[in-house]
């Protein structure tokens, strides 16, 4: 490993007290005429919050807008599946929240890896984007009185988490689509759907363009611009089973890291409490049960190792309510990582319950008895039901089983202030960038921070970078995209020449296996270091034995996987050896050789205290260089964490 | 849990492109848990067509929890198959018996045109939101949240109209491939809401205009729709949204 001694990496945090520093930086920020923001092209990639948020928003101030999708829709996006909610510190509940608290918890939730600047302006926009959402329509949940209801949340003593049942993340994307969907009537935005971005096009060292496959025809296509907005989502795929959509992959942002993006924390996944548990071989993903549940659902298993009962038979008195007893102040809503990492713990002492014994249950006869069924109905209805359609069991007469599964990652291309990334004119928003959860999100902060990134923050600072650096007008006749197309049709065609044996499905498997079993819940230095030799082993076999039928010049769904799995063979060892380097524990990293006596995650903040962000140095992963951006914490007192 | 397996015939369309005529092909499937979902199904039969060298099945999909509304396929006959409110990633092959034959087919409308095997071009319902389906609220302009109460009871209802997943089963179902309901779920989300009054007569006149402009049919009350959709929308917003039209048409508001 390489650490670089001269790194160049300037977050552009602005001076001044925490609760400043945004206006600060709006107050300086260059800004374009309007009557010359038409002249000025912004191609985005991705269409969930942050990015339909961003194309709507910057084509209603009046700038030209490209925007690219892998859906057939820009409403399909993977933004659509959060169930739970969104945070903001509108303190309506008067219960003593405010933009400070929102802050801490998301800092002290993140175990001090996240930038403070950062976490503070996504805590101070966080009441503007309920107010536009429902200024857009979405139907938030209300009191009789009409006023909007709040619910709580993991990580957090106050009520602020605004909901849609359990289908905000849907209600929030159609919001934003809607605002998009304006914009293309209005001939502003115009929407390129079932294309995938394979390449960055660089003029002059700045982002100018981009090159996608039409998936539709497999033609390839090239798009000019004077910026580029990256927000193309998480990598949790390299799992293989995740909660994350089928089509959810790392392949944007590789080829961004590959033309000098620098990507941090990639070690940094969270892995979420309570999600169905694996159940065959065959199995495809992973579904989550929102973290909601835990406000009336109890954590147990039985006392007794092997219990066989069935879990409505065992008394009260021979059930462990492991999260009470170990956290008694937030009990059942403890962070995601604690409360995973508890569940672990218990399946691997064997208590673990269900077929697999790699369960443990999630009980709401309390909340029944005490609140009646229809109430219980009436806030989680959609997921009782959801429950039952995938493992024929009815959630409300018997516990539901579950066990923690890769849901979101908060490492991502490296971004300053600006959510710009180390290439200039590169922009990354939402869970692409790195910026604003540290080592583990809260629950109900994804959608917080997609939209903020997406209406609050990029449609200023992209303004800035146009207005402030002279950008000559360049045409995809340019031969930086001869260059590009060339080199992303090359890697295509070459999947194509391989004709093996194997199929992607079958190697992808077998990449998340290594990555769950040596990089997931638990890591340790031998685990890592035989992870990295197995994915050099299994990318060579891909590229000798993957078996891709068809043409690339006509709509091939098995070519488009096998791109995507050939990105994670590559990305997934750089997350490994971020794994590996990072000798410490903080949040969804947990190396076993950093624990508390008590088994908690042990943090080392002389050593660590920094967000690592890797150069790529070519075909190489073994080669890439560590930069190293040091948090600071002014605001919020570096502190172990104790939920107890 | 099941242990047994089952042991199937599928009779799956098979269209390599919109210009090439298709025509039906019949794969033996064995094996299959009664806790796989049917997607999961067809991911066992697409690896083992690509192992005998057949082209696999092309089908869209992606979240794999019903909410994304990419799935969507004909099940016998059926869009999204035999359960009420489910999509095609949500159903389990427990619902189907050992020895069983299962038809499966795109969706069928003229304003759905197939791009290969099961997938199919739903575009037009872009356009249709697009016409209408939305609020003009620029970022920046909204007032605060609580300052335009809503009663919980009007906000429940948009909700259920609110939560369309534009899978297009409602189109599949239908005689005259209508896409009524799709189009109501979103007329009647924002009829409800005060959000929506500024543009009420407009949004109905244009986004119903463009429904047919897309060439879908228009609805005879068969109530396919309803039994199809994966969502719960009611055949009520169908009614709505008829009210609306006729209301605003009488307005004479373009």
């Amino acid at each position: 490993m390489t650490i670089a001694t001269d790194s160049k990496l300037n977050a552009r945090i602005p001076d001044g007290p925490i609760d400043q520093k945004w206006t600060r930086c709006k107050d300086q920020l260059k800004l374009v005429a309007p009557n010359n923001k038409r002249k000025f092209h912004v191609i985005v990639v991705g269409t969930g919050l942050a990015g339909a948020a961003a194309a709507a928003s910057l084509a209603e101030q009046g700038y030209t807008v490209t925007v690219v999708t892998i859906h057939d829709s820009p409403r399909r996006a993977h933004s659509i599946a959060a169930q739970g909610g969104i945070n903001a510190s509108k303190n309506y509940q008067n219960d003593g929240d405010s933009v400070h608290r929102l802050f801490t918890d998301t800092v002290k939730g993140g175990d001090f890896r996240a930038r403070e600047a950062n976490v503070y302006r996504l805590a101070e926009v966080s009441g503007n984007i309920i107010d536009q959402c429902v200024a857009q329509g979405v139907p938030f949940a209300r009191e009789y009185g009409g006023m909007l209801a709040n619910r709580t949340f993991g990580g957090a003593l106050v009520s602020r988490t605004f909901y849609c049942r359990g289908q905000t993340g849907q209600q929030l994307l159609i919001g934003a689509y809607s605002a998009l969907m304006r914009q293309a009537a209005s001939g502003r935005a115009k929407i390129y759907a079932r294309r995938e971005m394979l390449d960055l096009v660089m003029v002059d060292g700045v982002a100018r363009g981009i090159v996608c496959r039409n998936l539709v025809t497999g033609a390839y296509e090239t798009y000019a611009g004077h910026a580029v907005l990256l927000c193309t989502g998480g990598y949790g795929n390299v799992f293989y089973l995740s909660t994350n959509a089928k089509g959810c992959n790392v392949t944007a942002s590789w080829r961004c890291h590959k033309r000098g993006a620098y990507f941090a924390n990639p070690c940094y996944t969270q892995i979420h409490p309570t999600c169905i548990p694996v159940h065959g071989d065959y199995q495809s993903k992973l579904t989550l049960m929102s973290e909601s549940l835990r406000n009336d659902g109890r954590v147990w298993v039985p006392k007794n190792k092997g219990d066989s009962r069935r879990p409505e038979q065992i008394p009260d008195e021979e059930r462990d309510y492991y999260l009470e007893r170990r956290y008694p102040t937030y009990g059942n809503m403890v962070p995601r990582d604690v409360a995973s990492r508890a569940a672990k713990e218990r399946c691997d002492a064997g208590f673990g319950v269900g077929d697999t014994q790699m369960a443990v249950y999630l009980d709401f006869s309390r909340a029944i008895q005490e609140q009646g069924r229809a109430a219980i109905e009436g806030k989680y209805g959609n997921l009782f039901d959801m429950y039952e359609k995938i493992t024929g069991e009815n959630g409300y007469v018997t516990p539901m089983m579950i066990y923690p599964a890769v849901h979101y990652t908060m490492g991502g291309l490296w971004v300053d202030y600006h959510l710009e990334s180390t290439i200039p004119g590169l922009f990354v928003l939402g869970e692409a960038n790195f910026s604003d959860h540290g080592a583990n999100r809260l629950g109900a902060s994804a959608l917080m921070q997609g939209l903020a990134d997406g209406y609050f923050v990029a449609p200023y600072t992209v303004g800035n970078h146009l207005a402030s650096r002279s950008l000559k007008p360049v045409t995809d006749a340019h031969p930086s995209f001869t260059e590009a197309l060339a080199s992303a049709k090359a890697r295509t065609d070459r999947i194509l020449a391989v004709n093996g044996t194997t199929t992607v499905n079958e190697l992808h498997r077998r990449l998340g296996q290594i990555m769950w079993n040596k990089c997931g819940m638990g890591r340790n230095a031998a685990g890592l270091s035989s992870a990295i030799k197995e994915i050099g082993a299994l990318r060579d076999e891909f590229w000798s034995s993957v078996r891709v039928l068809g043409s690339g010049e006509a709509f091939n769904q098995n070519l488009e996987h096998a791109g995507r799995l050939a990105d994670f063979l590559e990305f997934g060892e750089l997350l490994v050896r971020d794994a590996l380097h990072r000798e410490e524990s903080c949040g969804g990293h947990f190396r076993e050789e950093h624990q508390t006596e008590e088994g908690e995650a042990k943090r080392n903040d002389k050593d660590f205290c920094y967000a690592g962000a890797w150069e790529s140095k070519g075909e190489d992963v073994a080669q890439s260089v560590l930069h190293k951006e040091p948090l600071e914490f002014k605001d919020v007192p570096l502190v172990q964490r104790s939920y107890k | 849990m099941t242990h047994k397996s089952l042991n199937l015939t599928l009779r799956v369309w098979r269209q390599p492109n919109a210009d090439a005529p298709g025509a039906f092909r019949t794969y033996k499937l064995g094996g299959i848990s009664p806790d796989m979902s049917f997607l999961e199904m067809l991911d066992v039969l697409n690896d083992q067509l690509i192992k005998d060298g057949e082209e696999p099945i092309a089908f869209d999909h992606d979240c794999r929890e019903g909410i994304c509304g990419t799935c969507g396929v004909m099940i016998n006959g059926q869009p999204h198959g035999p359960l009420p409110a489910t999509t095609t990633c949500q159903l389990h092959m427990r619902h189907f018996h050992d020895g069983d034959e299962i038809v499966i087919e795109p969706w069928r409308a003229r304003a759905f045109p197939i791009i290969r095997d099961l997938s199919v071009d739903r575009s037009a319902f872009d356009r249709i939101i697009q016409a209408g389906g939305y609020v003009s609220v620029s970022t920046g302009q909204a007032p605060d949240g609580n300052c335009l109460p809503i009663p919980k009871v009007q906000q429940e209802s948009a909700l259920d109209a609110a939560v369309c997943i534009g899978c297009g089963a409602c189109v599949a179902a239908c005689k005259n491939a209508s896409a009524a309901l799709f189009t109501s779920a979103k007329v009647s989300h924002m009829a409800q809401l005060p959000q929506g009054q500024a543009e009420r007569r407009q949004r109905v006149l244009a986004m119903v205009g463009q429904h047919d402009e897309e060439g879908f049919g228009w609805c005879t009350n068969t109530y396919e729709c309803e039994a199809a959709c994966p969502a719960s929308i009611s055949v009520t917003h169908i009614a709505r949204m008829n009210r609306e039209h006729v209301k605003a048409t009488f307005a004479g508001q373009k």
